[in-house]
């Protein structure tokens, strides 16, 4: 099939302002994106700049929005998206060429919540027990690639870029409800703060940009709950 | 200008990051890597870390290192995969220790389920030797250690790429990098340097690799006189998706998963009777290549299928929910009730930068260290992987070596200084940009790396013989040749990410001629390396590691001894 991608260009060095580039290819139904993005980049214009590594779904590297959504461009088949497509960098993020943007500030905020296990009794000489149970409280959130995805689809986090925006707070899941930490009332501080959990307003367009499926808005509700509880 | 640590890291996967935290806190470290550190490569593996934890049944490090040892077709360093072994076990518990979020038995205790080549009392039936977290251990991996780096404070030059390794006097003085933000070129002069570069699988078309994995501190290596050893083996994994060759873990083998031919036999019974599926990841893609060959391919074409239908939604779901979900996103299949078409994929590469078991870089048959100069994971060859790699123990490997190198390197920034730079350290690296930014020829690299993918794939994969291998060599000439001529259209210092491909093709074009030189001299079979022309393995001749050093013209070779403590040489059955 041919297909028209129709993409968001700037270059610091010569551009003042982004432009749109268009670029027509021939490729497989069964082509990913990041299939087509090489090809325009191999075969049309070395210049056009984009991250990438696994291609796969897992490195995280290659999030952007396609046909108007927050996906990976690894993870989008060519025959679910049309004949004619549209790709521009993440939003709210510093585009700082083509579609490569500036997630210097995204994992600062992601550092911030301690994603760490914090403990404080001594370990065993094996592991430490944990139930199925208890493991899986937490598997959704385990599975978070700091792709930025859902970071960059709040309305919250383009409204104040200082807010610690849903990927930190996923992470900071991770770990409060792990039955091993002990560190929930450090990271529960840190969330509780003005430009933390409470900035979320539940709009759920973390949830539909997720690549990973983690139900984003459910764990941002736990933490809220939990934050409440501990009021309480 | 130079900036100055006492020890400097290229590479953030798992043995990167790995020797970082050994380091932390012993003098000033610097981190460099040309991804941020989570896209490392580590966070794609996906079914295990293996260690005789025995949690669920009986098991031995003696057992796994013979696994090991019998794996690698008894090439490997016997000193070396008995510490790989041992050390697995306390490995793992630090990992958990450290927060990672293993799977659980009912009883609380770190799951294990079996995979390719382990075995109970020295190959008698599968154990369940391999620790997992559902089937994204490896993301969990990389995820751990970077989170105790960051408790750690480590320090990240995030997106710089390593151009050239400083050596003073016999000495390791630095490394050279460029600054993928702003193009600059750095110096940093430091007392050790690690590499932990990982792998080179993308010199082949299909293959389980990430872009990124083009080799680049074995380049750097080798372009200065140090040698690269045993190359000529090279892993496929049996199981990729076809013709993309995205990786699904032998943990579905392990899980109860079976290959079938076009006319549905489970055709690994005829290959190994004892270990069927389950056998070693040389074996299997060879027996899948010959099904291919004698016209068992599914519609007579080049792949087989792997049969998951009966494992069940909640195996799928709970043990393998990531490879489930890569065959319902790449595939438009359907697990459950659909077979899935796959052929084997370039996975691993066994040899690489000759180590000790400290991760000391070696640089001849004697073991002499290069002092300062370390390296572990992939980029490195201990050799605990010999001519074939156990899946699970590359895990293993990163996390063992790397911290051994780390806690040796900590000790060596104590013990000693600087090594002067040499004289105008980074004007080789600036010759080698601005040569590819002029060269006034025009070749298209894609061009390049195509041929060079295909080529590889046909002559130098699975099965090779001298008439594929040296018309490789040919094809390598002539590549080289063309590469010269490579034309960069994209002039800009920032993210110049055209520039960048064109530096790692470079490095993949010499890798790829030491792997054909290498497999071209060694006329036997053994493990990956599978000689047509010479099928059975020969061990009064061969039974020795290759180091490939860079001549004036050619591929100049030695060779070491290979290290036999407690297993002899034996035939390999399964």
């Amino acid at each position: 099939m041919q297909v028209t991608l129709k993409i968001k260009r700037f270059n610091p060095e010569t551009d003042k302002e982004p432009w749109w580039g268009e670029y027509k290819v021939e490729a497989e139904a069964t082509d990913r994106l990041l299939d087509a993005l090489n090809h325009v980049k191999w075969y049309h214009d070395g210049s056009l700049t984009f991250r990438r590594s696994c291609a796969h779904g897992i490195c995280g590297s290659d999030a952007m929005v396609i046909n108007g959504s927050n996906r990976l461009a690894c993870k989008e088949l060519l025959r679910n998206l049309g004949e004619h497509i549209t790709v521009e960098p993440m939003r709210g993020f510093r585009v700082i060429k083509d579609l490569l943007v500036d997630m210097d500030a995204f994992l600062a905020k992601y550092r911030s919540v301690k994603p760490y296990l914090i403990t404080h009794t001594p370990e065993p000489e094996k592991e430490r027990l944990q139930s199925p149970r208890d493991r899986e409280k937490f598997d959704d959130t385990t599975k978070c690639i700091l792709c930025g995805a859902c970071t960059t689809s709040c309305p919250s986090f383009w409204a104040n870029q200082d807010y610690v925006g849903p990927a930190a707070i996923v992470n900071a899941h991770r770990f409060i409800f792990d039955s091993r930490d002990e560190g929930a009332a450090e990271r529960m501080q840190i969330l509780d703060s003005v430009d933390g959990v409470w900035r979320c307003r539940t709009v759920f367009n973390c949830l539909e940009a997720c690549p990973r499926g983690i139900n984003v808005t459910r764990a941002i509700g736990e933490v809220k709950k939990a934050l409440l509880y501990r009021k309480l | 200008m130079a900036q100055r640590y006492d020890a400097v890291i290229v590479g953030a996967g798992g043995a990167g990051l790995m020797a970082a935290l050994q380091l932390a806190g012993h003098g000033q470290v610097a981190v460099l890597s040309k991804l941020y550190p989570t896209r490392s490569h580590t966070g794609t593996a996906q079914g295990g870390i293996g260690a005789a934890l025995g949690n669920l049944e009986e098991d031995h490090w003696e057992w796994h290192m013979f696994d090991t040892v019998k794996g690698g077709d008894y090439l490997v360093d016997q000193d070396a995969a008995e510490i790989l072994c041992r050390e697995a076990i306390e490995t793992v518990y630090d990992l958990e220790h450290w927060g990672l979020p293993f799977s659980r038995t009912p009883e609380g205790k770190i799951a294990q389920r079996p995979f390719g080549g382990h075995t109970r009392e020295y190959g008698k039936a599968a154990v369940r030797r391999s620790c997992y977290a559902a089937d994204r251990t490896g993301h969990m991996i990389l995820q751990t250690c970077y989170q105790q780096c960051i408790k750690n404070q480590v320090h990240f030059y995030d997106e710089y790429h390593v151009l050239d390794l400083l050596i003073e006097q016999g000495r390791c003085a630095g490394v050279v990098a460029m600054c993928l933000a702003t193009g600059e070129i750095h110096t940093f002069h430091a007392k050790a340097v690690l590499f932990a570069t990982g792998g080179c699988g993308k010199m082949f078309r299909v293959t389980s690799n990430a872009h990124s994995l083009t080799g680049d501190g074995m380049a750097v290596a080798y372009r200065r006189g140090i040698p690269l050893e045993d190359m000529e083996f090279f892993q496929f994994h049996p199981t990729g998706i076809y013709k993309m060759g995205i990786l699904l873990s032998e943990a579905a083998r392990g899980e109860g998963a079976i290959l079938r031919n076009a006319s549905g036999e489970r055709f690994m019974e005829r290959y190994a009777p004892t270990l069927k599926d389950l056998a070693p990841r040389d074996m299997t893609s060879r027996a899948i290549y010959q099904e291919i060959r004698e016209g068992r391919g599914i519609d007579g074409k080049n792949y087989v299928h792997l049969d998951l239908t009966h494992l069940g939604k909640d195996v799928l779901d709970k043990k393998l929910p990531d490879i489930t979900e890569f065959v319902r996103t790449y595939l438009g299949l359907e697990p459950l009730r659909e077979l899935v078409p796959i052929q084997p994929t370039a996975h691993y590469a066994m040899g690489g930068i000759p180590t000790d078991v400290e991760g000391r870089v070696v640089i001849d048959e004697k073991n002499t260290p290069l002092p300062g100069f370390y390296a572990a994971g992939e980029v490195a060859c201990v050799s605990v992987h010999g001519a074939n790699r156990l899946g699970t123990n590359s895990l293993v490997d990163i996390l063992v070596f790397g911290r051994r190198g780390g806690r040796h390197a900590a000790k060596f920034i104590k013990e000693n200084d600087w090594a002067p730079l040499p004289a105008k350290a980074d004007e080789p690296a600036r010759a080698l940009i601005s040569g590819l930014k002029n060269s006034g020829g025009k070749e298209r690299p894609a061009d390049l790396r195509d041929a060079l993918q295909d080529e590889m794939m046909e002559k130098a994969s699975v099965f090779r013989d001298a008439k594929g291998l040296t018309a490789m060599r040919e094809k390598l000439r002539e590549l080289r040749a063309r590469y010269r001529q490579a034309k960069i259209e994209d002039q800009s210092a920032c993210y110049n990410t055209e520039l960048l491909e064109v530096i790692e093709l470079g490095g993949l074009l010499d890798l790829a001629e030491v792997l054909v030189e290498s497999a071209l001299v060694r006329q036997e079979s053994r493990g990956a390396h599978f000689r047509e022309d010479f099928p059975k393995r020969d061990d009064p001749n061969w039974l020795k590691h290759t180091l490939a050093y860079k001549g004036e013209k050619k591929v100049d070779f030695r060779y070491k001894p290979v290290t036999i403590t407690k297993f002899e040489p034996k035939e390999r059955k399964y």
